[in-house]
């Protein structure tokens, strides 16, 4: 059987799934065909983040699809990673609204909450009848999370939290932040309504990456909030780095459907664009081209997959997710920057998709763990040294 | 009242089709199948009445055809629809649309189905014979291309717009009845992950052809069309550019729709 190269799906990752991952897939696929490619483009124009897809999203039942309980729809991590996929192949904004709701306001809610701030907030935050951001990152260096300055200090039976957090993506829009502190005891979670006296949030203007997306910096000014705002299982910096890992696991899958994109849209063209008497296909260089990103898309895909797997055998690495990410984001950020040439001066311009994934792809190599970060991970786990 | 959706799955109208080189059939390696859009309509459609109504107790579902297709009857059950029959059988494969509606009429007949619906046509052969012949084997009243379905109150009957040339036709039927449904009825909302996993779990009822009574006499009495080829439509000529400046060119054109092309 011919491998499929539109997809592409070159090794037949389609053939892996099961009929309930393949279903997912598909549902997902057409929500982003008639919903958001329409759309996008003009958004990530005029900077604006389409809030009028979210419900739409929840109704999918889009966030927290792993989870078995508060009406999620207990999917398999694969299923969880082609949703990812299929959103980013729309545009990473929206794959990054749905990670940070999935994997790092429900995770953290769902894996170190107690049991009223479950039934509080798991079901709303499903539903998107609230929506939740993740403050980890400060001012003075998102690499190096254990120096953070931001602190939470005991009052009676309160906290009250002081500092300030930097590129938190839907910062302005949440209704819930979970908010990563230091305190005489390690570092703690907790969450902090909207609202709530002396925290306040301001969106990070001038972006060229992910505008269609909301990033914003979050400040503490003798914020007060109970005890039963913090996270009572979350001890330590090794809670925060977990949720780092689900959504480290959600980018190694969305990246791909970028980089399909990007890949498509160079392909039909290459397809019809005359030069020098001939399609640009006919040329030994452009065909080279296109092969090295069918190439680099095939063992994403397979990379993925085998991720997936481990997961949901639960034994997969936290290193195994950081080369992932690091070799997908890289590839996708790769193809993308190579299809926008192909496409020559139409290329630059936001009605041809591969401009607006490379410049997103620009934030997604960034967040979540730098590439040099992902880097100096697998290079510990190799020799057994701290390099950072 | 029980509704009946008969639904079709067909290859999605994004994927390029090519002819398997017997002509027997399209390759249909890699091909995408999906729902037929106007059968969405009527899934969409039976959902609703049975969300809004009380006297409508059941939808069920019911698809022809491979084990594939049991991904289209589960979108359906996914949507809304309470249970399914799915007629999977290799003596199956080969049935036009009066034989097929001879048969979902021998599934069916027993089952008490009080509405039938679904699409007008299914784009990929466009027979859009289907529903009309069901109702004939039925025996009961059709309504072609609705756009527009109200139940009455009591639940006996129902009204139907339709959409004609430079009007609309409004007819009133006696139930049981078969309609088809047209772009315009209503839109099939997005199946939501929690209930494609849900659908698994709703009941479908496999059926060969040895489980339906009457399948091999009646639908062996049919007769009906077999299929000789598909054949790709002929290419298209090149076209000519015409060079020169644009009066010249002008008139060269006029020349040629005139005298070659001769459509003025
Ligand atoms: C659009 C967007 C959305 C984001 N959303 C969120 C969010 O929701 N929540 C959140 O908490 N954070 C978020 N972030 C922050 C993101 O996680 C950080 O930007 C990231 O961790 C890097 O931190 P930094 O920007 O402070 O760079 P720095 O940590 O200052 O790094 C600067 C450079 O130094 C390199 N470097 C770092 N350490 C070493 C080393 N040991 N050796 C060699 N080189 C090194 C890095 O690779 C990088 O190139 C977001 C960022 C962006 C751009």
């Amino acid at each position: 059987m011919a491998p499929e190269t539109n997809a592409p799906d070159f090794m037949g990752l389609a053939g892996l799934l099961t009929e309930d991952e393949r279903q997912v897939q598909a549902a997902v696929a057409r929500f982003v065909d008639e919903r958001v490619l329409p759309i996008i483009a003009d958004c990530f124009e005029h900077e604006r983040f389409p809030r009028e897809l979210v419900p739409e999203m929840a109704a999918l039942g889009l966030f927290g699809p792993t989870f078995h309980d508060y009406g999620c729809a207990g999917l398999s991590n694969v299923a969880y990673g082609l949703i990812m996929m299929e959103l980013e192949r729309g545009d990473s904004g929206l794959r990054s609204f749905a990670s940070v709701q999935s994997g790092l306001v429900m995770h953290p809610v769902h894996t170190y909450g107690s049991a009223e701030q479950k039934q509080r907030w798991l079901p709303a935050l499903a539903k998107a009848d609230a929506i939740g951001c993740f403050g980890l990152t400060e001012p003075d260096g998102g690499s190096d999370p254990g120096t953070m300055k931001t602190h939470a200090r005991r009052a009676g039976g309160d906290w009250i939290l002081n500092g300030a957090k930097m590129w938190i993506t839907n910062g302005t829009v949440a209704d819930v932040a979970v908010v990563w502190a230091r305190t005489d005891d390690g570092v703690r979670g907790f969450l902090v309504e909207r609202g709530t006296p002396g925290y306040t949030a301001r969106d990070i203007q001038h972006k060229f990456s992910l505008r269609a997306s909301v990033t914003s910096e979050l400040f503490f000014e003798d914020c007060r909030v109970p005890e039963e705002s913090r996270l009572p299982l979350a001890e330590g910096l090794g809670a925060p780095l977990s949720c780092l890992t689900q959504a480290r696991y959600g980018i190694a899958w969305g990246a791909i459907g970028a980089a399909q994109a990007c890949y498509r849209e160079a392909l039909a063209f290459a397809q019809q664009r005359v030069l020098f008497g001939q399609t640009l296909v006919k040329k030994q260089v452009v065909q080279q081209r296109l092969a090295e990103m069918l190439r680099r898309i095939s063992t994403a895909q397979l990379l993925a997959w085998q991720l997936g797997r481990l997961k949901d055998a639960g034994t997969l690495h936290h290193t195994q997710v950081s080369l992932a990410k690091w070799n997908n984001v890289r590839m996708a950020l790769d193809v993308a920057r190579d299809a926008r040439d192909l496409l020559g001066a139409g290329g630059i311009s936001v009605e041809c998709c591969p401009i607006r994934h490379a410049l997103n792809l620009e934030s997604v190599i960034t967040y979540e763990g730098t590439e040099t970060i992902h880097q100096l991970i697998v290079g510990r786990q190799i020799t057994g040294e701290d390099a950072f | 009242m029980r509704v009946l959706v008969v639904v079709r799955q067909v290859p999605d109208s994004t994927t390029a089709i090519k002819i398997r080189p017997d002509g027997q059939d399209i390759d249909r390696t890699g091909v995408k199948m999906v729902v037929n859009p106007f059968d969405e309509f009527a899934i969409e459609q039976a959902v609703q009445l049975r969300e809004k109504r009380k006297d409508v107790e059941s939808v069920t579902a019911l698809i022809v055809g491979p084990a594939q297709a049991a991904e289209a009857l589960r979108t359906a059950l996914a949507v809304g629809a309470d249970d399914g029959i799915h007629l999977e059988d290799p003596a199956f494969d080969k049935l036009d649309e009066l034989q097929t509606a001879a048969l979902i009429a021998a599934a069916v007949k027993a089952g008490g189905y009080a509405l039938v619906v679904l699409g007008k046509q299914e784009i990929d052969l466009d027979s859009g014979q289907l529903g009309p012949a069901l109702a004939e084997l039925l025996d009961v009243p059709h309504v072609g291309a609705a756009v527009k379905l109200m139940l009455a109150d009591d639940g006996k009957s129902f009204t139907a717009h339709r959409r004609i040339e430079g009007a609309e036709e409004i007819v009133e039927v006696v139930l049981p009845a078969v309609v088809t449904c047209d772009k315009g009825l209503c839109e099939m909302r997005y199946p939501s992950l929690p209930n494609l996993m849900k659908a698994k779990k709703k009941p479908v009822k496999v059926l060969k052809a040895a489980d339906v009574s009457g399948f091999a006499e009646t639908v062996g009495a049919l007769g009906g069309t077999t299929l000789h080829t598909f054949q790709p439509p002929p290419e298209r000529p090149p076209g000519k550019m015409l060079d020169g400046e644009p009066e010249q060119a002008a008139q060269a054109l006029v020349q040629l729709l005139r005298e070659e092309a001769k459509v003025i």
